[in-house]
């Protein structure tokens, strides 16, 4: 039924803010949809994505994103972030976008696996007990690597 | 384009979608899924009632929705229609496949 030649999405998600978090969730779990494996490797910022304490506390950036259409001076002042995150939000739900934690169940029934990078780990001395119980395991992007088995295999930095 | 299955002649368009779905039967949805090699069980059934339920009401399908449909959860529903299970469920069915990228 499906012409497409990819078989395997990874991605590798080192951003925190919410619309880039939410473009690899989208992206990971529109490939299930399609019958195409898919893995998210969370890095670096990514990582908060992932820990219970921080992942529904993730933000719009306001600052140096020209596409807010708002004057940089302004996107620093207090209560700014918060403000465009919570109108963000509004739209995302009204459009039945699942907030981060249950997009990470959907995305772990589905079948998308998720892992977390091991240096980002240790440099930001977190334990596995941090993260949320979907991640899979920690590893090294050498181990990321040797997951791409797949002939049609696709790897996206995000 | 006209297609022949279960002993019927259906319209569908270049996917493999009726496009009336006027014309589907039980057995054309069975006809339809075991050319998606996908044998049909009660519990697929359940699953289709309740797709063409939200079809009635007009309401979008969604991965979320089943989630929350309490008829199937989402493990269970990618067992049952492997490789895309809300395009092969909603091709089966019957009706349009789900525009949303969620």
């Amino acid at each position: 039924m499906s012409k497409t030649k990819v078989r395997k999405m990874m991605f590798i998600l080192s951003k925190a803010t919410i619309e880039n978090v939410y473009a690899a969730f989208i992206m990971a779990n529109g490939a299930r949809m399609e019958g195409i494996e898919s893995e998210i490797f969370f890095t670096f910022f990514g990582l908060e994505a992932i820990q219970k304490k921080k992942l529904e506390h993730l933000r719009v950036a306001t600052v140096g994103n020209p596409a807010m259409h708002i004057p940089t001076m302004l996107g620093g002042l207090p209560g700014v972030e918060a403000l465009a995150t919570s109108m963000m939000k509004k739209e995302m739900e009204k459009l039945d976008m699942p907030p981060v934690g249950e997009f990470l169940e959907i995305l772990s029934d589905s079948g998308c696996r998720l892992w977390a990078c091991k240096l980002a780990m240790d440099m930001f001395h977190l334990k596995e007990k941090d993260l949320i119980d979907e991640i899979e395991g920690i590893l090294t992007i050498g181990d990321f690597y040797n997951r791409a088995d797949a002939e049609g295999t696709q790897l996206l930095f995000i | 384009m006209e297609k022949l299955i279960a002993q019927r002649t259906i319209s569908v368009n270049e996917e493999g979608y009726l496009t009336d779905f006027s014309q589907w039967t039980k057995e054309i949805g069975e006809g339809i899924a075991k050319e998606q090699d996908i044998a049909m069980t009660d519990r697929h059934w359940e699953v289709i009632d309740y797709i063409h339920d939200k079809f009635q009401k007009e309401e979008p399908l969604s991965i979320r929705g089943i989630k929350k449909s309490g008829v199937i959860n989402i493990k269970e529903f990618y067992k049952l229609f492997p490789g895309g299970p809300l395009k092969k469920a909603t091709m089966i069915a019957g009706i349009p496949k789900p525009k949303s990228c969620i």
